[in-house]
């Protein structure tokens, strides 16, 4: 059964070829059925591949399938393999599972567009890239799939191709991506060059006998990683191309700008838990960061009023949460979270969508106010879905989010909690305030739309997701031992070898004359203090509550108190401007860079090129110099002759 | 025997007057004859050598610029012809077109 | 003798052209790609019958040409020079179908372009450095005559600035072969211009080395181009008809890699590897210059030119990596720009045909009239930036691969590329194919017809084809590879110490030293 894992990727890649070639001679409803069923197919296979890597032998954790050498020079030598493990197994099961719901959705959702076609061959070739990124058994083949991905997302991004922000917003992703891989390359680089490999099973085995636990290498090779992650996770510094990319359509923005492509950062950087584990200095780094952006972004998305750019902030803040939990070791929690949050995450895209698409596109949630009757369905998956994300018991959220909470405490400091809590209240704060601008409150819109629910193909899909999010949590009930589900199915994944690392470690520090630290992170044993656990709970219970009352006084108890108390105050006004980053970055980096180019090709011409015409221009200048004597007088030139003549022959006596 | 050195003496005035009438005259057809006054300058040094040192590879370059000379003369008067025709002159002064 | 047919097959080609009266313009275009694609096919015969377990010169042979002066007729091929043999061939051809709608002397026209088919191919043949030189400089006359005859505005400009630039640079090549031949006679007594037997017996101190390596440098930096040489190729690529630039793109730039790659380094190898800093220096110059240069165009075909001049520094850091990852990464990349290049150029063209201009403001939603040329020219960028899974990917992370393991400063300037290569052709495409059109004269642009449509597809299907599986490609290199390798390593001329140390070479050093110091520690 595990032989069909090929087939996965496959089959949405054939998909998208088809759509592509020959979408417009097959109609739409034909697309349709295609562009679906490959990725429900793929979803199935993908069971089927779960069921027998359970039935593996006792012990067996990984399972690798090599189609072909791809790259074959001298040693270095890249196979397309895929590697079937649980870590990929539940990335996969997330990919195709979510990705399949929305693919239904978005055959609602573009059934009207002229390139319906165009859109799923783009959106079934994303799918296929996000599963050879998550199933590939090295770190080039992840990079296939992790451009490839980005490439499918600057295709969509840019989907309405005559809208000038559009356009702008998928070169932005693209690029900003860009950089972000640019240091993946280093860093792959790196891994080659310490493990003459760069398959996961020879790196991460060789890894612990093979670089010094905290060394320069170590923290390079992770610090590198980590910035390709933030480039494609939308972490800061790399996180500006993400709201824009809500150019796309909706769907789009569920599928990759949610649940999967932004997420790949997080797989990464679990998949290479080990590499991090020997750095503890990218480890604070990858935390901080993390905690930063979670908190970074929620303020944003508190003062924005595009509904699709509160959920892109919104987005960008809860990935901050799992690298905040990757930072501390939690892998399982960040892997968790992932799942949770591709859930009620994509539900939420989704239902704004069936928002927008009711609402004539509008996107302002200025322009909404009290929709709940209008969209009963919509609403009520929406609100189950808002809950989750504020992490309301016993919804998805609650178990995940707490779980990162709790281990930001007992493995990370306070600081890091400190964060994670604060991004829990705002985020609690501006997704009631969502909620309640667009689905309470009076209507503000204009009263010649007539917003109406979608078709039954859009809310099956949001029902689906609701439900997920609403049970999802039950992957990791904590306390409980053995409850923890995802937890003991990760294990094999996350487990690292300590003891190998410390004495491999001790022995060269001491060799080499350094002192020798307390490997304290790799020692440190998780606690399961039970009375801090449940205190904690109640306590991001409490935050959670307080973010929906304060919202709810600001946003319904008294609609005007936001203005008269922040109006004109120069925070807000930051906070509205994204604190003017993308301003900035075009102001000190993007204009510097064209216009410095522009001189040196000004300089192109007038330098380089002048020193080669000027070379042309010397001789040009000595054959002037000659060009008197050649009078064109036939006498002339005898003349010259025969004195010529005379001078040899009187040099000659 | 007259000596050798009259005869170079000759050559010599011979081929001085050719060079002379080549740089200041300005008809073509008399330039062209002292070009072949200066050939036939060189070819009385040759005979006279010839004879001197008794051997006949004087005689023989002197055929060959005879026959050059002929050539020439051929060739010349037909440019000379042809420079007519376009300017209806032989003026070697108004011909100055390989002026760079 | 095959390998010698093949290559004067167009020239024998071209002087059958000559007999068909030049009002049949249709016979001669037909039997000019005839020839053309026969050729092709011959030298699929060759690469089919290539041997790539060996590193030996193939399909061998030699015989006295200029007896007196030692100078013989020997050709043969190798790993290196087959793919790029095999791409001359193809790109002769599709250049000759590109050219199908040329209006002037298309009986010429023909002609040059198969006489500068067989002047480019036996350049990667020959195997005599006389040989060598007359080739490398008879292909520059068709190629003169191409841009300056049917080129743009400023065709003689260019077409002279082309020649001249590339000749200069050749002579200083000139004198250093004369220079190696009384030095090789000196050693052993034997007056010759045979490579082999040069690479043999050529042994000079490195001061001489390095003289001998700048005039051979000379002459192939002019025509790779590297920074600060390629100022001629803006001016040519613009100005020539759109064959021209593919041609001068796919193949043209390729001899300047081929020179070192033939040249430079098995005849010089301890100078190679003392001016390893000195190429590697310019190339990323040359990678982030063009890259940053690119950007800023406001002609496509500029803007495509100026990036040829980053590609290309990418190749010369590969070759100059010095070992397998680098060299094998340069020559498949050589094959890369190729494609990708000669492909932009085409589908350049293709809009050029139909507006007349190439100024990238004249252009913007040309997607909504040409959906499929949209498609084609959305892969080649793609291509050209180096997505996975497509063909730029693979040579650019080898040769990156191949510079990290000598310097990793270079290979992370070289990577800076990546992100730039992105910035450029995305920009491009998004201000010529997408958003609204401003100009009327866009909307009467029509899609691609058949022959453009025979033209690109061999184009995107080797695109992934190298990107997906380049493996055939690369074992064809293998051989030819290592053994070059093993002749510029540095143990040759400084024994004792490694270049470009694999880590775990390093890796066991220390633990060796470990082991000994627990080891005095116990006792």
């Amino acid at each position: 059964m595990l032989q069909l894992a090929w087939l996965i990727p496959l089959i949405p890649i054939l998909g998208s070829i088809v759509c592509g070639l020959y979408g417009l001679k097959l109609g739409k409803d034909k697309v349709a059925k295609i562009a679906c069923g490959g990725p429900i197919l793929s979803f199935l296979l993908t069971l089927i591949v779960l069921l027998g890597f359970l039935l593996l032998p006792e012990g067996v954790h990984v399972w690798e399938q090599v189609l072909f050498n791809w790259i074959p020079v001298a040693d270095f030598v890249v196979q397309w393999g895929y590697q079937i493990d649980p870590l990929s197994l539940v990335m996969m099961l997330v990919v195709s599972g979510v990705g399949s719901v929305i693919h239904v959705y978005a055959v609602g959702y573009m059934y009207e567009e002229y390139s319906f076609y165009r859109f799923f061959c783009y959106f079934n070739l994303f799918l296929g890239a996000m599963l050879i990124l998550v199933m590939g058994n090295n770190f080039l083949l992840m990079f296939i799939g992790w451009e490839g991905v980005g490439c499918c997302s600057y295709f969509l991004i840019g989907y309405y191709y005559d809208k000038k922000s559009a356009c702008d917003a998928g070169t932005k992703a693209f690029v900003v991506n860009r950089v972000g891989d640019f240091a993946f390359i280093l860093g792959v680089l790196f891994i080659f060059n310490q493990f003459g490999s760069i398959d996961y099973t020879t790196v991460f085995s060789a890894a612990p006998t093979t670089l010094v636990y905290g060394s320069e290498t170590a923290t390079l090779i992770c610090i590198f990683l980590f910035i390709g992650a933030t480039g494609k996770s939308a972490q800061i510094p790399l996180y500006t191309w993400l709201p824009d990319a809500m150019e796309g359509p909706t769907p789009v923005s569920a599928l990759i700008h949610a649940a999967t492509m932004v997420t790949a950062g997080v797989y990464m950087v679990a998949r290479c838990n080990v590499l991090f584990a020997l750095s503890p200095l990218s480890m604070n780094i990858v935390a901080f960061v993390g905690g930063g952006t979670a908190v970074f972004a929620a303020t944003i998305g508190m003062a924005q009023n595009d509904i699709k750019r509160v959920l892109a902030y919104s987005t960008v803040s809860q990935i901050g949460y799992m690298f905040l939990a990757c930072g501390v070791g939690a892998y399982t929690a960040a892997i968790f979270h992932l799942i949770t949050h591709a859930f009620f995450k994509a539900c939420l895209f989704l239902g704004s969508g069936s928002v927008i698409h009711g609402m004539h596109h509008e996107q302002d949630m200025r322009k909404y106010g009290g929709l709940k009757d209008h969209f009963p369905i919509t609403h009520i998956t929406f609100l189950v879905s808002t809950l989750a994300i504020a992490g309301i018991f016993p919804l998805s959220g609650f178990f995940s989010k707490d779980e990162i909470l709790f281990h930001a405490l007992m493995d990370g400091n306070i600081i890091l909690w400190g964060m994670g809590a604060t991004g829990a209240f705002l985020t609690a704060f501006y997704m009631f305030r969502l909620v309640f601008m667009t689905f309470y409150g009076e209507a503000k819109y204009d009263l010649s739309f007539h917003p109406h629910e979608p078709s039954k193909i859009m809310t099956t899909p949001l029902v689906i997701l609701a439900g997920l999010a609403f049970f999802g949590g039950l992957l990791g009930i904590p306390i409980i031992h053995g409850w923890h589900v995802l937890h003991d199915w990760l294990e094999p994944v996350f487990h690292v070898d300590s003891q190998t690392i410390i004495d491999y470690s001790t022995q060269h520090m001491i060799a080499a004359g350094h002192h020798v630290p307390t490997f304290e992170a790799l020692t440190h044993e998780p606690s399961h203090n039970v009375p801090l656990e449940i205190s904690l709970m109640g306590v991001s219970l409490l935050i959670a509550i307080g973010g929906i009352t304060a919202a709810y006084f600001f946003y319904i108890k008294f609609p005007k108190l936001p203005d008269t108390v922040m109006g004109g105050q120069w925070g807000l006004e930051l906070v509205k401007n994204k604190y003017e980053v993308d301003e900035h970055i075009d102001e000190y980096i993007v204009q510097p860079t064209v216009e410095g180019s522009f001189y040196l090709w000004k300089g192109d011409a007038k330098v380089v090129d002048g020193a080669v015409n000027g070379a042309a221009a010397v001789i040009n200048w000595f054959s002037k110099l000659a060009r008197p004597y050649q009078s064109g007088f036939v006498r002339n030139y005898a003349l010259f002759m025969v004195v010529g003549f005379l001078a040899i022959l009187i040099m000659v006596y | 025997m007259v000596e050798l050195e009259y005869y170079l003496i000759l050559s010599g005035i011979l081929f001085s007057i050719g060079v002379l009438g080549v740089l200041v005259r300005r008809n073509a057809i008399v330039v062209f004859m002292c070009v072949e006054i200066m050939l036939n300058a060189v070819n009385i040094s040759l005979i006279a050598f010839d004879r001197y040192n008794n051997q006949h590879d004087g005689q023989v370059f002197s055929f060959m610029v005879m026959c050059v000379a002929a050539a020439e003369v051929s060739v010349g008067l037909a440019i000379v012809i042809s420079m007519y025709r376009n300017k209806p002159t032989i003026n070697l002064d108004e011909f100055n077109l390989m002026k760079w | 003798m095959f390998l010698t047919f093949v290559t004067f097959l167009p020239l024998l080609g071209a002087f059958a052209l000559a007999f068909i009266p030049k009002e049949n313009e249709g016979t001669i275009k037909q039997a000019a790609l005839g020839v053309a694609l026969v050729d092709f096919v011959l030298s699929l015969g060759l690469w089919m019958g290539f041997d790539n377990s060996t590193h030996a010169m193939q399909f061998e042979f030699s015989t006295s040409w200029i007896g007196a002066w030692g100078v013989n007729y020997h050709v043969g091929i190798d790993g290196i020079s087959l793919l790029l043999y095999v791409m001359t061939t193809f790109l002769t051809a599709f250049s000759i179908l590109v050219s199908w709608n040329v209006k002037k002397h298309v009986k010429e026209y023909m002609m040059a372009m198969l006489a500068l088919g067989t002047g480019m191919l036996g350049v990667f043949i020959a195997l005599d450095l006389f040989l060598f030189y007359v080739f490398w400089e008879f292909q520059l006359v068709p190629m003169y005559i191409i841009i300056g005859v049917w080129g743009g505005p400023r065709r003689i400009y260019a077409a002279v600035k082309f020649f001249l630039y590339t000749a200069v640079g050749s002579l200083l090549m000139l004198v250093a072969i004369i220079w190696i031949y009384f030095v090789v006679e000196d050693a052993t007594g034997v007056f010759t211009t045979d490579l082999i037997f040069i690479t043999k017996h050529l042994d000079v101190d490195l001061g001489t080395q390095k003289w001998l390596w700048m005039a051979f440098f000379l002459a192939f930096a002019i025509k790779v181009p590297m920074f600060p040489f390629h100022t001629w190729l803006p001016d040519a690529h613009v100005e020539a008809p759109t064959a021209g630039s593919v041609i001068l793109a796919g193949v043209l730039l390729k001899m300047g890699t081929y020179g070192f790659l033939r040249f430079n380094l098995p005849l010089f190898p301890h100078a190679s590897y003392e001016f390893i800093p000195f190429i590697a220096t310019l190339s990323v110059i040359g990678i982030v210059y063009g890259a940053l240069v690119a950007m800023v165009q406001e002609d496509l075909k500029k803007l495509v030119a100026y990036s040829s001049v980053s590609h290309l520094g990418f190749v010369m850091l590969g070759i100059f990596a010095l070992n397998e990852y680098g060299l094998q990464g340069a020559l498949l990349q050589n094959l890369n720009h190729g494609i990708s290049t000669g492909a932009l150029f085409f589908l350049v063209g293709v809009i050029y045909d139909r507006r007349h201009t190439r100024l990238i403001k004249e252009f913007g939603g040309v997607t909504n009239y040409m959906p499929k040329f949209a498609i084609c020219f959305m892969i080649v960028t793609l291509s050209s930036i180096g997505l996975p899974g497509m063909n730029g990917f693979i040579g650019e992370f080898l040769i990156l691969l191949g510079m990290f393991q000598v310097n990793k400063m270079y290979a992370a300037g070289a990577a800076l590329g990546v992100i730039l290569a992105a910035c450029y052709m995305l920009w491009m495409f998004q201000r010529v194919m997408f958003m609204q059109s401003n100009n009327p004269e866009n909307e009467k642009l029509t899609d691609l017809d058949l022959r453009e449509k025979i033209l690109i597809a061999p184009m995107i299907v080797l695109i992934f084809w190298i990107g997906l599986y380049p493996k055939p490609f690369l074992k064809t290199f293998d051989a030819s590879v290592s053994h070059l390798v093993t002749i510029v390593s540095p143990d040759n001329f400084r024994p004792g110490k490694i270049g470009g140390s694999h880590a775990s070479t390093k890796i066991d050093k220390a633990l060796k030293k470990i082991e000994k110091q627990t080891h005095k520690k116990s006792h």
